[in-house]
């Protein structure tokens, strides 16, 4: 087992980094630098924890560079780190995210404080990805509430104080339930064997609970993860939220934090409740089918860029859910993987959105037509980046969903089956905007539009690499996550069925 | 005819004692000096008597160490660590207070040392309410407390409006004063005795036949409790007196009046009629159902900053009295983390709204705070800090407070009524949050600045410091309070 103090570097770089940052904010262009540095580091930290990663480690199930320290008795407070090959996949993502939207979608007011926010919410996803404690990950959780909420309500659009206050009340007051649960389980565990308070994850799995119970807990975590994905119903703080964010606000939320909704469902509702899976997995497939249908049908009619991807992403979530909650291996290591590779796309997605608005100003897709005339790199770029979203074999999008699919299969077929429906309409929306806005006769302000300038091609190569290269060789990144996702499936497995 | 004098404990007193010899001084002081005794004296004074509190407070935990929890005074003080505990939290909170009010005197012309005085005797009486072993000194703690408040809503001379909240103060507060007493008598009738440890010892070796009597003195009790901590339904004269009052009074009041109430309810509740807890607790149910939903609820519409604080507390109130529902250790000794941590938070708050509300005090409208925030970042920083707390966010006291409550309720078997409070919280985010957004908005950088006095200035920064360290390292806070729990009980 590898030392936890590179996940404990993991966690502390951007929050000194973010300090670093508001104290040379009096510098002008200081802070930017540093904040850059900073993701670069980060970057390196977790590639080498990437390489490090064995996932054959005996002991804590397959979590490496573990480590437990309680900080308070009575509290139940700990601090409680390690990896496994989902949470590795998602720490990746993370470092990856920071450092693309720093680059690609920089924001020159009031620099100090934006970096600032952006380095303390990779700090605290950073810690909820690497939590194998409940309450730690509960305050990681909550926490990234905080720097987002700055975010959306400082640098956001026009209607940023709407869309920040109806982000955080609907995440904050979906996380209620997820408290009492964590608190509930809690103490049940603490009945059964006494001691002291723990929340820890490896302990409260062995929890014994009856069957209603288990429903009712499944129950108050999945909600607040459905409301973070967002998973339908509770979607519909996601489109105002991502539209009236600024570029790299949009790029964290919708690439980053949507994924511990998912993250969560998988690893604590699926994870510690599986007497409850099979009740609960027809209401939640059924809700992850639905999200799939509406988020394409409102993906054609939006007006807006933004919001297009924003319902492409209820779309995709729904997908993610349908393989956490199939209950079958391949479709989980599908959905793993197409967190990882919807937040590569969507990050893609939204840098040539921001630099497409930095350009017009605007983000209406009626007032855009034929900007493949004067700006073909940049339209090139997103034909890639909207290929692999709908899933185009080759491309990275296309492995995910078709895991998914195909597991979702074996163990739930009709499910599947309205879902595939979900793919001919993801090209179907993606398709129509895409005619729209870049073919054409360019006229006008659309007509002297310039192409993407070097910077933004060199921002936009990890995330060519990434489609293409998953999209072809995905090997060693499903070999890393298999062995965990085995592990999660079948400890569920008395739950359900496992294909 | 003899009388005997029961042996008096005085270092379980002490406390008490400094707050009432510090206000004894001071008054024989201006009676007596040739001279005006300046304002200074009297803010060094209520210092000095509040550190020599905190040192009392710190021999008294050795001897409870040594010697464990004890009573004295024939039985009706008590002296174990949940009262050292309460007690060292009111006394930091009357010296955070006081440095306060010695810049808010300097701004308005107020001279001379009847604020402190006054200050010093109504926290006698919270003081003396946390120690109470009978139901007779709780009265005499209460009576203490809220006379001197009384005069002290009324102390600005300037504004209409605190003379109407200290009438409106002074007559409910009255009025709920005598209902308590009514309630002892009552319980006196059912038991034969005042006394909590008699109390608690008769109804757990007797069973009453015919317990209405109980029943009806235990609820005016509460009732009397009730509105000393404002939770709803008893919570009308709250808003009015919070925004009525002189602020740095409002923030003594907030914290004081809570801690010594709450430490009062606790030792009724628990340690006299806990035999009574499945009685007492659905009523406990719907105050905290209320308290939480409507103070939420109404601080929504809320424009004023005083008056938004108020439902505020009475939300805090609801979720403080979470931890009594419970009714184990855990839940007391949740209570007490509670008070612990929000007392530091609501006195900086009001400190800050003391500041921004200006000369004459009248300056509270949520609008005056726009922008504050890119003027003045420390001090707008401070405050979102502070209201982030009061949200219960992570990262600081207010998140670890609303958690151990709820842990204990959970534990106690109460998930749905966690839950109820909960969803408050979520929907009182949405006030915190608009008046953080207020403080960052970038329209109006025009203004004039706040100035900041240097005591006020230490204080909110004592105050933030406080929220933040403790808020990322709780644990000996909480080991804290749950030591003090164990002992819990004469």
């Amino acid at each position: 087992m590898h030392s936890s103090l590179w996940l404990a570097a993991l966690i502390l770089v951007p929050v000194v980094g973010s300090l670093v940052a508001l104290g040379v904010g009096k510098v002008e262009g200081l802070a930017y630098r540093v904040a850059v540095a900073t993701a670069a580091v980060q970057m390196v930290l977790t590639l080498v924890v990437a390489f490090l990663y064995n996932n054959h480690v005996t002991g804590a199930s397959s979590f490496d560079f573990y480590s437990r320290h309680v900080l308070s008795v009575p509290l139940g407070l700990a601090y409680d780190v390690g990896v496994d090959g989902i949470s590795l996949l998602m720490v990746v993502l993370t470092s990856l995210v920071l450092l693309l939207s720093l680059l690609g979608a920089r924001d020159r007011r009031r620099e100090p404080a934006f970096v600032g926010w952006l380095l303390m919410l990779t700090s605290f996803t950073m810690g909820s990805f690497l939590s194998h404690d409940l309450l730690e990950f509960f305050i990681f959780f909550e926490l990234t509430l905080i720097p987002c909420y700055f975010i959306i309500s400082q640098w956001g659009g026009a209607q940023r104080a709407r869309a920040a206050l109806k982000f955080f009340i609907y995440t904050f007051a979906g996380s209620a339930s997820l408290l009492v649960g964590i608190l509930y389980l809690g103490f049940l565990h603490q009945h059964q064997v006494g001691g002291a308070i723990s929340f820890a994850y490896g302990t409260l799995s062995t929890t014994v609970m009856s069957h209603g119970t288990a429903v009712w807990l499944f129950v108050a975590f999945a909600v607040a993860f459905a409301v973070k994905a967002p998973l339908w119903p509770w979607h519909t703080w996601s489109p105002l939220a991502y539209a009236e964010a600024p570029t790299a606000g949009s790029i964290e939320m919708s690439a980053l934090l949507a994924k511990l909704g998912t993250y969560g469902l998988l690893r604590f509702a699926v994870g510690l409740f599986p007497l409850a899976l099979a009740d609960v997995r027809p209401v939640v497939l059924s809700l992850a089918v639905i999200g799939i249908l509406y988020g394409s049908i409102l993906a054609c009619v939006t007006p807006d860029l933004k919001r297009l991807v924003a319902y492409s992403s209820v779309a995709q979530m729904g997908f993610i859910v349908l393989g956490v909650m199939s209950g079958s291996q391949i479709a989980t290591v599908g959905a793993v993987l197409l967190m990882f590779n919807h937040g590569v796309i969507t990050v893609g997605f939204f840098l040539i959105i921001g630099f497409i608005e930095q350009r017009r100003g605007s983000i209406l897709v009626k007032d855009f037509t034929g900007l493949q005339g004067p700006a073909p790199v940049m339209a090139a770029l997103f034909t890639l980046v909207m290929l692999a979203s709908i899933g185009l074999p080759g491309l990275s999008g296309f492995v995910g969903e078709y895991f998914i699919l195909i597991g979702t299969f074996a163990t739930h077929a009709w499910w599947s089956v309205v879902a595939t429906f979900g793919v001919v309409a993801a090209a179907l929306y993606l398709l129509w905007a895409y005619q729209r806005v870049f073919h054409g006769r360019a006229e006008g302000a659309n007509a002297a539009i310039p192409d993407a300038t070097s910077r933004e091609r060199w921002v936009l190569v990890p995330v060519v690499v990434l489609i293409v290269a998953l999209g072809v060789f995905p090997k060693p990144v499903i070999d890393r996550i298999s062995p965990s996702v085995q592990d999660l499936v079948h400890h569920t497995a008395p739950g359900g069925v496992t294909k | 005819m003899t009388i005997t004098i029961p042996s008096v404990h005085y270092l379980a007193i002490l406390p008490v004692l400094f707050y009432f010899g510090a206000a004894l001084a001071l008054l024989l002081a201006t009676a007596l000096s040739r001279n005006k005794v300046t304002l200074r004296v009297g803010t060094a004074t209520t210092v000095l008597a509040s550190i020599a509190a905190l040192v009392a407070n710190w021999f008294q935990w050795r001897c409870v160490a040594r010697t464990g929890a004890s009573t004295t005074v024939a039985h009706a003080i008590v002296l174990d660590d949940f009262a050292v505990i309460a007690s060292a939290v009111i006394a930091l909170s009357v010296a955070m207070t006081a440095l306060v009010a010695h810049d808010w005197a300097a701004r308005e012309r107020v001279t001379g040392v009847e604020f402190h005085v006054l200050a010093l005797a109504s926290s006698a009486g919270a003081l003396l309410m946390t120690q109470a072993n009978d139901l007779i000194v709780i009265f005499l703690g209460i009576e203490i407390l809220s006379i001197g408040l009384y005069v002290l809503v009324a102390f600005d001379r300037h504004r209409t409006t605190s003379f109407e909240a200290a009438l409106k103060y002074f007559l409910l507060g009255g009025f709920a004063s005598a209902i308590f007493i009514y309630g002892a008598a009552l319980v006196y009738g059912a038991t034969g005795s005042t006394n909590l440890t008699a109390v608690s010892y008769f109804l757990g070796t007797n069973v009453l036949l015919r317990p209405a009597l109980l029943y009806a003195g235990g609820a005016l009790l509460l009732v009397g409790f009730a509105f000393k901590v404002a939770a709803v339904p008893f919570h009308l004269w709250s808003p009015d007196v919070y925004e009525g009052a002189p602020t740095p009074v409002t923030g003594l009041m907030a914290a004081i009046v809570k801690v010594g109430a709450f430490a009062a309810l606790v030792r009724v509740l628990i340690s006299a009629l806990g035999t009574q807890l499945d009685t007492w607790r659905p009523i406990l149910w719907a105050l905290v159902v209320l308290s939480t939903v409507v103070g939420a609820t109404a601080a929504l519409v809320q424009r004023n900053a005083k008056r938004l604080l108020a439902y505020s507390s009475i939300n805090h109130a609801g979720f403080i009295m979470l931890g009594v529902w419970a009714g184990t250790v855990r839940g007391t000794a949740a209570t007490l983390f509670y008070l612990m941590t929000y007392a530091p938070t609501v006195v900086a708050s009001f400190a800050i709204v003391t500041l921004v509300g200006g000369p004459g005090d009248e300056h509270h409208a949520i609008e005056r705070y726009r922008g504050l925030a890119r003027r003045q970042p420390w001090l707008g920083g401070a405050l979102a800090v502070l209201l982030l707390s009061q949200l219960g966010a992570p990262l600081t006291t207010g998140f670890y407070a609303k958690f151990t409550v709820l842990a204990a309720v959970v534990d106690a078997g109460g998930g749905a009524l966690a839950l109820i409070a909960l969803l408050s919280a979520a929907v009182a985010a949405f006030f915190y949050l608009r008046w953080a957004m207020t403080l960052y908005a970038d329209d109006d950088l025009e203004a004039t600045r706040v100035e900041v006095p240097r005591l006020t200035g230490s204080v909110i920064a004592l105050g933030v410091a406080l929220t933040l360290v403790f808020g990322v390292w709780p644990g000996p806070l909480a080991t804290l309070a749950q030591h003090a729990t164990v002992l819990f009980t004469p």
